[in-house]
């Protein structure tokens, strides 16, 4: 009976103490998924199957942190494109919420920064959810392993958002890491951001 | 002499403009020991759901005696000149204490905040640290949110 008890004590405490449900972590497979891009066509994450990997990045055309990024954004596609390693925006956030997110603004914002890689609106916010980013811009790097994409990187660009201030480029190492066949040293970090606007929130 | 009263007028302009630099040992202490309940906002003068919602900041810390009213600016990341911080200080005329967090790499310190944070703004975080019973809250609070998070962490 006491036996009993205590096992069941055991069980509340493990189910107290599952986190929360979070989006995919270190090593997670991630699905295939199909969004619409700035330009109206299709992007699926599969279309990329013969990179090395995609620099997957949450950002939006709002966030003053995102403001701060952008041309470290397009720094970096221009850098890791042609080694195979591109990057790909999805807007992680509702229109309903914030009308300035809304399909027609980010092809303008598209247009004035001339972005050359996708800018992916998620209306419904599902691909989103599978991820879970947490701020704007947060970075998850797929690593290509022939058969999926793994999530390889989780974090930040750098260690500061004011370029001045940057003495670790977490993205850049991570990417290299890659590239080198090495084992990313960093492989989570975190950043001060805007938070992410959820529908119905 | 001089020097004196350099030190205390510069220790009275500090103390007038109600916000002070803090390095993160000190930090922590403000937010994990006292005798009251700590509510600490973190935010910045960019982050518009930030000044959205400081408002209700400035009710419990006019209304409740019960707590502290801390009020974290991340600015430094950004812009390390103090000076947005103080002309927002003015404007808002906030009465609430403001410190800046002055450190680098928040990558490194995020956590030693509170391990949950993911460094999101605004967020929350409401502390007892008689009972080390602590809440934290991510994203934008709605009217009345705040009371009811500090009645459950008070008790």
């Amino acid at each position: 009976m006491k036996k009993w008890f205590v096992f069941s004590l055991v069980l509340l405490g493990l189910t107290a103490l599952r986190p929360a449900p979070s989006g995919y972590q270190l090593g997670d497979t991630v699905l295939d998924f199909k969004l619409k891009n700035v330009d109206d066509k299709s992007v699926a994450l599969a279309d990329y199957n013969k990179s090395k990997g995609i620099i997957l990045i949450f950002d939006c055309n709002t966030c003053p942190m995102s403001k701060a990024y952008n041309s470290r954004i397009i720094a970096l596609h221009k850098k890791f494109a042609s080694q195979g390693f591109q990057v790909m925006l999805i807007n992680p956030n509702s229109a309903e919420v914030v009308e300035e997110e809304s399909f027609d603004e980010m092809k303008q914002y598209a247009k004035s920064h001339k972005y050359d890689f996708p800018y992916l609106y998620d209306e419904s916010q599902e691909t989103v959810k599978k991820f879970m980013p947490t701020n704007t811009p947060h970075v998850f790097i797929l690593k290509n392993t022939g058969s999926a994409f793994t999530v390889a990187y989780i974090g930040a660009i750098d260690d500061a958002s004011n370029p001045s201030k940057v003495k670790q480029r977490f993205v850049e190492a991570a990417v290299g890491d890659l590239l080198a066949g090495k084992t990313i040293a960093n492989p989570k970090t975190k950043a001060i951001g805007c938070s992410i606007k959820w529908k119905d929130s | 002499m001089s020097k004196y009263l350099f030190i205390c007028l510069s220790l009275f302009y500090f103390t007038a403009r109600g916000q002070e630099s803090v390095k993160l040992p000190e930090l922590q202490k403000l937010i994990n020991d006292g005798s009251r309940v700590n509510v600490v906002n973190f935010w910045a003068t960019w982050c518009g759901p930030c000044v959205k919602e400081l408002p209700f900041f400035e009710k419990v810390n006019a209304q409740n005696k019960n707590v502290n009213v801390l009020l974290v600016s991340m600015d430094y990341d950004l812009d390390p000149n103090p000076d947005k911080v103080k002309k927002f200080i003015e404007r808002k005329k906030l009465q609430s204490k403001v410190v800046i967090l002055t450190e680098e790499n928040p990558s490194s310190w995020i956590e030693k905040l509170d391990k949950n944070w993911s460094g999101a703004l605004p967020a929350t975080l409401v502390v007892n640290p008689t009972t080390k019973k602590r809440k934290l809250i991510e994203g934008e609070l709605k009217e009345g949110d705040l009371e009811k998070i500090i009645e459950s962490i008070s008790q």
